[in-house]
């Protein structure tokens, strides 16, 4: 019996195994940035190379973060519902503009809409790397403290957005205090 | 459930990792393309850069990787080394961005114990399955002689065996 029962079984346990595998996004590396504070950076202005800007500048206010360049393909996917979620003055954003050429960025941002109340220029890339960045576009959510609580790494979606990003910038915004109990419970559901 | 994913990811990426070693072998000698003047500064570089895992590409050292990302963070491991810094230093800074996925020896702790810990498991479970057979193998056979009645049984079919040709051979003889 045991003979015809134990090849079933291995056949179920690898199953199992190799189904998992499946859901797992082995480039979605996880963070060990969440619930630490945001790296400073101060870095100069995409429209305004003469100004420097410093994230220090955005204490008290919840705001999201965007990695972006214009040669990011990935990046013109999830542009439109930054462009829309700016109109409705839904959260403010602010580019990292990764690697990239001013004048081509200034260019493409011309073509595509601004989303950003302003972006700052990472020509070498050193303040992405001190964020962790590997991949473009990627989506900080930063709270009123500056501690980074949220992440998305790749094109944001519609859904992601609706799930996560925004049910996480809601408990942000309504206390100054938000426990992190609460927080991860937030993530834990959008990440399900 | 993290912790599980975590490791189950692990664990995925190091039968990658295994599965491609062979290959990867041959890649770290050709790519120790010097890039600044001092060879022993490069050579320590070098050596941090394969402990440090290219994240875009994922089953390659920043050391052997020509990905942009992974020129970028070797030219920082230069200007750490340069700046004095040592090995531990240097992947402590990629860690703390980058997380443990950055290195590229997954560490001992108890979200990848079952990474370490789990090929042996199998190896033992194995290898206790084997012994288990080989056991009752042994059980199932029968040294003893056989009785009067078991050598008796044997003689009889032996007997129908061995007249039973020739009863064969003739009738095939018969025939034309």
């Amino acid at each position: 019996m045991i003979r015809f029962i134990m090849p079933l079984v291995i056949f179920i346990v690898l199953a199992v195994f190799l189904y998992a595998g499946l859901s797992l996004k082995p480039r979605e590396v996880p963070s060990p940035f969440i619930n630490k504070s945001a790296p400073d950076f101060q870095l100069q202005k995409l429209d305004n190379m003469n100004e420097l800007f410093s994230n220090k500048d955005l204490l008290g206010k919840v705001w999201l973060l965007n990695v972006w360049a214009s040669w990011c393909v990935a990046c013109r996917q999830e542009h439109p519902l930054l462009v829309g979620m700016s109109r409705n003055g839904t959260v403010p954003i602010y580019g990292l503009n990764y690697k990239d050429a001013p004048s081509q960025a200034r260019r493409w941002l011309e073509e595509h809409g601004n989303p950003y109340e302003l972006s700052v220029v990472d020509y070498e890339g050193k303040v992405g790397i001190d964020y962790g960045v590997y991949g473009v576009p990627e989506t900080f959510v930063i709270d009123k403290q500056g501690v980074i609580r949220h992440k998305v790494i790749g094109p944001l979606t519609r859904a992601e957005l609706r799930k996560c990003v925004l049910p996480v910038v809601e408990a942000l915004e309504k206390s100054d205090q938000v426990s992190v109990a609460v927080l991860s419970e937030v993530r834990e559901a959008c990440s399900s | 459930m993290f912790v599980i994913k975590h490791s189950l990811a692990l664990l995925y990426m190091s039968l990658t990792v295994l599965v491609l070693l062979a290959g990867v072998q041959s890649a770290v000698a050709k790519d120790a393309v010097p890039m600044s003047e001092d060879p022993e500064m490069e050579a320590i570089v070098n050596e941090i850069s394969d402990e440090l895992r290219c994240l875009v590409c994922q089953n390659q050292t920043i050391a052997d990787s020509h990905a942009e990302l992974a020129v970028d963070l070797k030219n920082q491991v230069r200007d750490m080394v340069k700046a004095g810094k040592t090995q531990d230093d240097i992947v402590d800074f990629m860690v703390e961005r980058y997380g443990d996925f950055v290195r590229y020896r997954p560490p001992v702790k108890p979200s990848t114990y079952l990474l370490w810990v789990g090929p042996f498991i199998l190896l033992f479970v194995g290898i206790a399955l084997l012994m288990r057979n080989l056991g009752k193998r042994k059980g199932s056979t029968n040294d003893k002689p056989l009785n009067d009645e078991e050598s008796q049984k044997l003689k009889s079919i032996l007997e129908a065996n061995l007249v039973a040709p020739k009863t064969k051979n003739k009738a095939e003889g018969s025939q034309p």
